[in-house]
């Protein structure tokens, strides 16, 4: 009896919390005139007008919108994999002088608000001649190349610390050298941790808005969630739909992580963050 | 992995070789080790220096510049402590985003919380589903964050909008939310409440490491289930809250996207949703006063850097750390 008041409850507030995303959802496939009218979860009449209109509401396709967040999203998930990568390795197998220093700045910056930043690294790209012009991603991506996402290195040196010391000191007696070390042991077993971060890499990139508001000022370099914002300044009543079917469409990406890497998320914010 | 399961380093293995030779061996093995560690350090190095560091000493010293990006950085202006000055005699502006900020991480951060271990609580019992029902409610964390649901719950908060149309079927005439000065701030913490999911997860791994034996023993000794989850569980969930709430504060006063997108990028109605990163924006990026923002910056890490000191420090008297576990 009681573990059914218990589900029932789940399944009320799980409701509850579904249901602005179901919503969102039926609103994309209703029509102009249902959108008024019907304000049910599902709409009386599918139709894909919505989104039709919502990808060539602006002057570029949303289609191009989306390739450039996919485009900054993929190439920092290869530059936070790599970079924190090496970084792990060196502060959480390798012994050199300065270590602990290093270490303990890591931690430090773990907690610094990047909206303290942001002004001076501006400036600073923009006096590299990095801010605008034909290409303006360098700003979003180089920091990530440089590992400062210091997130990813303390979950890789977490994660390379339990692996067993004896794996590098057998390789060590066969000669190996602490490159060798790394390529041949810490990187094909590290690949759960590779995996975490290259999840949580795109979807936070993928989400990422405040970055890509401050350096995009081009339409034609828009990624996703810059460009959705255009809509809130049209707020005319025939653009709710359409904006209703580009936001859900730029929720797809990260739904399909979602349902494939579930359990994996969910443990990924377990050991990175309880087990500290 | 904690600190107890790591795996023990083994001492040296002593080859069968004279002990001088020995000795040389190791120190070029130990000289390669420590070059190849700032090898495998160098990005990092360079990114605390290029991003971290020298940013974080030039917004220092443009805090005390009327600098804006109009000009080169070397034609700023030293004006002393003038923006600082500004910033707190002059500009009711900046004291209500530091309200909006405190009343957004003092009420949303509980509430969600308590959201978090709330469910969680509900949901730590074995039965069928619950990793799917765990998945669920973690969901809107992976999402919330963005802009598109940002504007979903734009929408959904109208006056005219699913809420109040939802509520007229009660015969309840409902605010105008977004856009109304008293109610578009709530409006912006159930988002984050909503977002409950990821604590709740870390709260449900922390309840899964209670030793099922005190509750037997509490309940042999009659004690109610208040009783037990609050001399039990809280307790012993304590360093789960303690990290939980660190890092929601901390993420809480960092609130940018939603406020952006739920008042359009202004902060309004009447500034009622002007967080602190959203008037530091405002302030550098479309005021174009960088110097004040770079000074507003400062003193939103050294508010920052303070709550979680004294989070830490009041920590030692609330948080219980179970002896068996080296911390």
């Amino acid at each position: 009896m009681r573990s059914k008041v218990r589900l029932l409850a789940l399944i009320v507030i799980l409701a509850i919390v579904l249901y602005p995303l179901l919503w969102m959802v039926g609103t994309s496939f209703k029509s102009q005139q249902e959108i008024a009218s019907n304000i049910g979860l599902f709409p009386r009449e599918f139709t894909p007008k919505n989104f039709s209109d919502g990808w060539h509401k602006f002057d570029f396709a949303f289609g191009r919108f989306f390739l450039n967040s996919a485009m900054v999203a993929i190439l920092t998930v290869i530059g936070n994999t790599l970079s924190c990568l090496l970084a792990a390795y060196a502060l959480g197998r390798l012994k050199f002088r300065g270590r602990g220093l290093w270490f303990a700045i890591m931690i430090g910056t773990l907690l610094l608000p990047g909206h303290v930043l942001i002004i001076p690294q501006y400036i600073l790209f923009r006096t590299l001649g990095w801010v605008g012009g034909g290409w303006p991603y360098l700003p979003l991506l180089v920091p990530h190349f440089l590992a400062t996402e210091a997130f990813f290195v303390f979950l890789m040196v977490q994660f390379m610390r339990g692996i067993p010391r004896e794996l590098d000191e057998a390789a060590v007696i066969d000669g190996a050298s602490p490159y060798g070390v790394f390529r041949h042991v810490i990187l094909p077993l590290s690949r759960p941790a590779l995996v975490t971060t290259a999840i949580f890499s795109f979807i936070w990139t993928w989400n990422d808005f405040f970055r890509q508001l401050v350096y995009l000022s081009d339409l034609k370099d828009y990624t996703a969630p810059v460009a959705l914002t255009l809509f809130i300044d049209s707020t005319s009543e025939s653009s709710v739909g359409p904006m209703f079917a580009m936001s859900l469409l730029s929720l797809v990406p990260v739904f399909l992580f979602f349902v494939a890497f579930q359990r994996l998320l969910v443990e990924g914010i377990n050991t990175s963050g309880l087990k500290g | 992995m904690t600190m107890a399961q790591m795996p023990v380093r083994p001492t040296e293995p002593a080859p069968p070789v004279p002990a001088a030779h020995r000795r040389g061996r190791v120190a070029r093995r130990r000289r390669r080790e420590g070059l190849a560690g700032y090898v495998f350090l160098s990005p990092w190095l360079l990114g605390l220096l290029g991003i971290t560091a020298i940013p974080m000493l030039l917004s220092l010293y443009l805090s005390f510049t009327d600098y804006s990006p109009l000009i080169p950085v070397t034609e700023a202006n030293w004006i002393g402590l003038e923006n600082y000055r500004r910033m707190f005699t002059a500009d009711p502006q900046y004291w209500h985003a530091v309200r909006v900020t405190a009343t957004f991480a003092l009420i949303a951060v509980p509430l969600k919380l308590a959201s978090a271990l709330g469910v969680a609580l509900l949901l730590n019992k074995t039965m069928r589903g619950i990793s799917a029902f765990r998945g669920l409610f973690y969901l809107p964390s992976l999402l919330g964050g963005s802009v598109a649901v940002a504007i979903v719950w734009r929408s959904m908060f109208s006056g005219d909008g699913a809420v109040n149309s939802f509520l007229s079927l009660f015969g309840i005439k409902g605010e105008a939310w977004v856009n109304d000065p008293t109610w578009a701030l709530p409006t912006l913490m159930l988002l984050a409440i909503w977002q409950f999911g990821a604590p709740m997860v870390i709260f449900l791994a922390g309840l899964k490491q209670v030793p099922v034996e005190l509750y037997e023993a509490a309940s042999v000794d009659g004690a109610s289930p208040w009783r037990r989850f609050a001399h039990i569980t809280l307790p012993m969930l304590s360093p789960v809250i303690f990290f939980n709430l660190v890092l929601e504060t901390i993420h809480g006063f960092q609130g940018f996207t939603s406020a952006f997108v739920l008042s359009n990028g202004t902060g309004g109605p009447v500034d009622s949703t002007l967080m602190y990163t959203l008037r530091l924006y405002n302030a550098g990026f479309v005021e174009l006063n960088m110097g004040y923002a770079s000074a507003m910056a400062w003193v939103f890490l050294a508010v920052i850097g303070t709550i979680t000191v004294v989070l830490f420090s009041t920590g030692r008297f609330w948080v219980h750390y179970s002896d068996s576990e080296e911390r």
